[in-house]
């Protein structure tokens, strides 16, 4: 099986989907001529013309609008934000032009539009720069919410999103894009509102999603090498429709549960899933639902503060055997 | 996947345990459900079972270790799989201590409420026998009674999932030792407890009967005011005397028929309280703070003085059992319990108690409730006395009978009329057949 970047996995997800279907266009910052900031749209530019992949002012407000008005129009716009940091400026027409259309329309103007871009801190960005807030978008009813870890899923549920006709919110990470895995050769793609079991375990569930997942994998792995603890690491992959069916089967299964996510504490992904839990599980749950997150401050620019901000390997092992009433 | 053998919590009070010998060597192939050793615990022997398939590849706790709950003893895996990882963890924590049998079982002995004796634990267990009714007796069967987290009418802390489980297997939290933060019954503590109970007993036998009949206004504050007025468990108590030649007439009788085993006055005694219980329901009763629980059933403990301390085995629905039974339950009952042997459901749940120290020479003493029980009878030695009979001087065998009562349940005439039904049946044993 090819082995691709997430980087190279999204682009082709966009190139099928512009192959596919003649409405799907890319727009946003340097997404044309300078073949993404991140290199997400290499060469769709030279393939599919300037009228499909099409470069803007950096005024996000604007061609986040220029999206939601093609999409009420029949087209299907895919606005890139160069990071989801730029996209506060946006907030307006995500939140009150695309999330509410359909309603406000009466069910008669769908927004099939896709919001991408990567989320989240990477390194040593500052405050400004190093936020994720999937949380945010995920309080919003009419938003869709996915947040990829793999090459495989990013391409696969980007190509749902683009497919789907309700406004997406595709998060994506640039601590991510390097990031290989294979790919099948041919056509997937991968559902909306799918968790995935990443690895099967029977002592605790940690629930994560996006660059978590890896944190989550490799403090599995050393909990069950030195910790005697087989952790079943469950990925969202989309955050809003929450799949509860994968969630509580694994937490009935393993009475325990650690949520990591990359944002702040505070009314985050986590506190929703908890709720999920402690409602439909409470008879199986033989310790209380235990949650990684990155501190609760502005994200540090020194590096080892920054470090010690984020979501740990150690702190989910911690809080792994906390739950399991190890220590 | 590697099992983790863990000292587990084998009786109530639990709170370490001494492996006293491995049954299975490393090596060994074994299934769930293989005793894996014999572990000592404050109150008896008792088995440690596998909880997985496997081979028992390590054993970290050699015989003589006295361990805490919850501590690894040894890992069960595959003969191939790698277990440096769970061996190394160990490792790391505190080694066992590793005690001789005296001071391990001193360690293990119930913490008392009252300061332990002065005397090192191998002090002569004859003349303590008395001092541990009056020190040990309230402290040893209150840790029986209202073991662990749960003392007083408290409510048990427990995980949701221990609290389903429990509720599947009919165990009662109340006697789990919870081994999570601050005493939290969790999944493993119930998965530990049932071993004993689900190899015995159905559900049925462990629970009484009962009725929950809430607390009146008058109660309530007969309650309030006693337990303000007197401490934790206000006692009062009644003292009569039965004459007990029939009573012996009928014991001599029935053992002349040859049959074993033979019937002691202990054993009339307890059939003949369960009776007087079973017509006197108002007695047979606990007291739990917000209601009294008057139980259908009648359980009586019966209190046995062992090494170092004391324990009420429970002759469960002794008022429906014939002496005969009650004489062979008691003798295997009292055997198992000096030899340290009873499981926890033998010692806990019943109803109500009796206390008999007649065969120390002891005329009359008083015995202490075991909470959360209202009443307790104590007997004395039957002795010949010199009574007044129509009008004459006669020589008749007598015994003193003393009811503790928890005046919070039963009032002075309420105890009076169960104590004079135990004296009129003592009297005239035959009343008890029809």
């Amino acid at each position: 099986m090819p082995v691709l970047t997430y980087r190279d996995a999204l682009n082709h997800a966009l190139r099928e989907e512009m192959e596919r279907d003649p409405d799907v266009f890319l727009m946003g910052e340097e997404v044309g001529v300078y073949q993404g900031a991140y290199k997400v749209s290499r060469g769709l530019l030279q393939q599919f013309g300037d009228r499909r992949v099409i470069d803007t002012p950096i005024a996000e407000l604007g061609f986040a609008g220029i999206g939601v008005g093609a999409a009420m129009v029949g087209l299907r716009p895919v606005i890139e934000f160069m990071t989801w940091n730029f996209a506060l400026l946006a907030i307006d027409e995500v939140v009150n032009s695309a999330a509410k259309m359909l309603y406000m329309s009466g069910g008669q103007i769908p927004i099939p539009i896709v919001f991408r871009g990567p989320g989240g801190a990477a390194l040593q960005l500052g405050a400004q720069h190093s936020q994720a807030f999937e949380s945010w978008l995920a309080n919003v009813p009419g938003l869709k919410v996915v947040a990829p870890a793999t090459p495989y899923d990013a391409k696969g549920l980007l190509k749902s999103a683009i497919r789907d006709d309700n406004p997406v919110i595709f998060l994506e990470g640039e601590m991510l894009y390097n990031n290989k895995g294979e790919i099948p050769e041919g056509e997937y793609t991968v559902p909306l509102g799918l968790a995935d079991v990443k690895r099967a375990g029977t002592d605790v569930t940690i629930v994560c999603h996006s660059k978590t997942v890896a944190t989550a994998e490799k403090a599995a792995r050393q909990l069950a090498g030195e910790h005697g603890l087989e952790a079943e690491v469950v990925d969202l992959r989309t955050i809003r429709p929450l799949d509860t069916e994968t969630l509580l089967a694994s937490v009935r299964k393993t009475n325990r549960c650690v949520i990591v996510e990359e944002g702040w504490p505070f009314c985050g992904v986590g506190a929703q899933v908890v709720d999920e839990i402690q409602r439909h599980a409470f008879d199986d749950l033989d310790a209380p639902v235990e949650r990684v997150t990155g501190a609760d401050v502005p994200m540090p620019y020194n590096k080892l503060l920054e470090r010690a901000a984020k979501p740990s390997v150690d702190a989910v092992i911690g809080a792994a055997r906390r739950a399991a009433y190890v220590d | 996947m590697a099992t983790r053998v863990v000292m587990e919590a084998l009786s109530p009070t639990m709170e370490e345990g001494r492996i006293v010998t491995w049954l299975k060597a490393e090596g060994a192939a074994v299934q769930v459900g293989d005793v894996l050793a014999e572990v000592e615990t404050d109150k008896a022997v008792m088995e440690l079972q596998a909880r997985g398939d496997g081979v028992l590849r390590k054993v970290l706790a050699p015989a003589g270790a006295t361990v805490e709950v919850g501590k690894l003893v040894a890992v069960i895996a595959a003969a191939s799989e790698d277990i440096s990882g769970l061996v190394a963890a160990a490792g790391a924590a505190a080694p066992p201590r590793t005690t001789h049998p005296p001071a391990a079982e001193a360690a293990a002995l119930p913490r008392p409420t009252a300061p332990p004796p002065a005397a090192p634990p191998h002090a002569t267990p004859i003349p303590a026998a008395e001092a541990a009714w009056a020190a040990g007796a309230q402290s040893a069967r209150v840790a029986t009674a209202t073991a662990g987290p749960a003392a007083s009418a408290a409510r048990v802390k427990a995980s949701p999932l221990a609290k389903r489980l429990a509720r599947e297997r009919g165990i009662d939290l109340r006697i789990v030792t919870g081994s999570g933060p601050g005493g939290r019954v969790i999944r493993r503590d119930v998965d530990a407890a049932p071993v004993a109970a689900a190899a015995t007993a159905a559900p049925a036998a462990h629970a009484a009967a009962f009725e929950d009949v809430p607390l009146t206004q008058i109660r309530k504050t007969i309650a309030r005011r006693l337990v303000e007025s007197l401490g934790p468990v206000p006692h009062f108590f009644l003292t009569t005397e039965a004459d007990m030649e029939r009573a012996w007439e009928a014991r001599e009788a029935l053992n002349a028929l040859g049959e074993e085993p033979k019937i002691s006055f202990n054993d009339l005694i307890v059939k003949v309280v369960a009776v007087a219980l079973a017509r006197h329901r108002e007695c047979n009763a606990w007291w739990q703070g917000e209601s009294i629980r008057y139980f259908t059933d009648v359980h009586i403990g019966m209190a046995v003085a062992v090494d170092q301390g004391l324990i009420t085995p429970v002759i469960r629905n002794a008022d429906r059992k014939t002496l005969r039974e009650i004489a062979a339950e008691s003798r295997n009952l009292v055997e198992r319990a000096r030899a340290r042997r009873l499981k926890p459901e033998e010692y806990t749940g019943g109803t109500f108690s009796v206390s008999n120290l007649g065969m120390f020479g002891i005329d009359e003493f008083t015995a202490l409730i075991n909470p959360p029980e209202a009443g307790i009878i104590a007997c004395g030695a039957i002795s010949q006395q010199p009574v007044i009979r129509d009008g004459a001087v006669a020589v008749r065998r007598r015994m003193r009978l003393t009811m503790s009562c928890d005046h919070r349940v039963i009032d002075g005439a309420t105890g009076a009329r169960l104590l004079q039904t135990v004296r009129q049946l003592l009297e005239n044993p035959l009343a008890m057949v029809w």
